[in-house]
């Protein structure tokens, strides 16, 4: 579950202030506005990526407005994917169990399964360069799930997708929705995908979020 | 005449004029090179660099120049980050500061760093310090050539740091916090692995500026043939000497290095060019 209470966060000239909304345990809840309404910056800060000014921010009932990103438990998967360069397809999938120092049979074994669910376990030697946008926000997604957050956070996960893709991608994240029954926010502009896989639909507008009628 | 065919001819006289105030310093620079390698033979470039003196400046040259790339790094690669990735009061000044060594003239940074190690601190001077806990000589010294080396090289080293990281998006540090990672293993996992490229071509142009370097040497280490000399203070000597066949000679090992230099960093660009996982976001 994710609580946001009376969020509010700045930066540079722009701002959000009193923020709120849940969304409930297991849901898969769209956020939705327009370019520039601060959609992004929300999602960093219930990452932990952005210093909030007041409000607070908790994760399956448990506040985290104050610790670091690591300690929060999500999985989150940014605009751009950001993947690491240098490393494997398989070595982003044991990326976050490495660090947990999970013990080596544990971490293959999640690769596998992990790899299994994306379809991506012919990639597990490439690097991103050698990948396909989808092949790409695939790794990313894998990335994110690899250490079982209890959350995992969206930004505009398709937005660069053609629409086989795209439409290869719902059903994959209601695969992983049904496998995983992660709390998911995904942020987009797109109406369609929050036709396509939204419980819930919320708006962020002036500052405000609301849910709106599906 | 036709219009288009006015306009290409004005384009053509317009990338004419450009190619030709251009070519002027490219020839330049190409002249100067044939001029050297014109003036001597094989044979006179042999027997210059075999000379023991040549020789010492050789190797006291690949071994200054290699400490200072690897100092240069080491100091290099935080200090480029923290100007890349932090914002601190004070930031923009040191910055300013950063560039002193690029803009001062090389004579004036040996002067003062000839100043600055006589200069007296708890009653002896900073090289009195330096010998009597460390046995270790530096004015007039080979450490003197390794730091006036530094002072100057680690200031590009520095920038190249920067931009570097710059070019990095910090968007995979920031993912990799979320993955569990602290600030410092996101940087020893993600950001330095990617920055292995910028950090090869700081430490090649440290080398590389460090080999050129004269006048803070000059100035700061002496000319001593055979113990503070280097290649470039052995182009100086072989002139002052009158022997101009060995300063040529010395001139075009140089100049060979630096093509070396120049062909590496280009070989290392054209591979760091960025893909789409690097590019910035731009959403808010």
């Amino acid at each position: 579950m994710i609580e946001v209470s009376g969020l509010s966060i700045s930066a540079g000239a722009f701002s959000l202030t009193h923020v709120s909304f849940i969304v409930p345990p297991g849901q898969y809840t769209v956020l939705m506005g327009r370019t520039g309404c601060g959609k992004t910056t929300l999602l960093e800060a219930i990452c932990g990526l952005r210093a909030v000014k007041a409000g607070r921010i908790k994760l399956g009932g448990r506040e985290v407005t104050h610790l670091s990103p690591g300690q929060r438990g999500i999985g989150y998967v940014p605009q751009d994917k950001a993947l690491f360069s240098t490393m494997t397809v398989r070595e982003h999938l044991s990326f976050a169990l490495e660090i947990r120092r999970a013990p080596a049979t544990e971490i293959a074994a999640r690769v596998c399964e992990i790899s299994d669910l994306l379809g991506i376990g012919h990639l597990l030697v490439r690097r991103p360069a050698g990948l396909s946008g989808g092949e790409a926000q695939r790794v990313a997604l894998g990335r994110a799930l690899s250490f079982h957050p209890g959350v995992l956070l969206l930004d505009e996960p398709l937005s660069a997708l053609d629409d086989q893709t795209r439409e290869e991608m719902y059903a994959l994240l209601k695969n992983i929705r049904q496998r995983t029954g992660v709390t998911t926010l995904h942020v987009t502009h797109h109406h369609g995908e929050a036709g396509r896989l939204a419980d819930r639909v919320l708006v962020l507008e002036k500052g405000c979020v609301a849910p709106i009628p599906m | 005449m036709s219009i288009s065919a006015n306009t290409r001819r004005s384009d053509r006289v317009f990338l004419a004029g450009l190619s030709l105030i251009g070519a002027i310093y490219i020839v330049l620079i190409l002249a100067m090179i044939a001029a050297d390698v014109s003036f001597t033979t094989p044979a006179v470039l042999g027997s210059a660099l075999r000379t023991p003196e040549i020789r010492h400046a050789i190797r006291l040259s690949l071994i200054t120049c290699t400490l200072t790339a690897i100092l240069s790094v080491w100091v290099a690669v935080p200090l480029g980050y923290l100007l890349s990735r932090t914002r601190f009061p004070g930031r923009r000044w040191v910055d300013a500061v950063l560039d002193i060594p690029i803009v001062l003239p090389p004579l004036v940074v040996g002067l003062s760093l000839l100043i600055l190690f006589q200069m007296r601190l708890g009653g002896k001077s900073i090289e009195r310090h330096f010998q009597d806990t460390l046995h270790l000589p530096v004015t007039y010294a080979v450490p003197s050539v390794v730091l006036a080396q530094f002072a100057v090289a680690c200031a590009f080293a520095v920038r190249t740091m920067r931009v570097t990281f710059d070019q990095i998006n910090p968007r995979g540090e920031q993912v990799a916090l979320t993955l569990g990672c602290t600030r410092r293993s996101a940087f020893w996992r993600v950001t330095l692995p990617e920055a292995r490229r910028g950090i090869l071509t700081a430490g090649t142009l440290a080398w590389a500026r460090s080999l050129g370097e004269f006048g803070p040497i000059l100035i700061f280490s002496g000319a001593t043939r055979m113990k503070t000399e280097v290649l470039s203070t052995s182009v100086f000597l072989e002139l002052s000497a009158g022997h101009i066949e060995a300063a040529v000679a010395v001139s075009l090992l140089m100049v060979a290095a630096a093509i070396l230099v120049l062909l590496l960093i280009r070989l290392m660009d054209n591979g760091s060019l960025p893909d789409d996982s690097t590019g910035k976001a731009k959403d808010r």
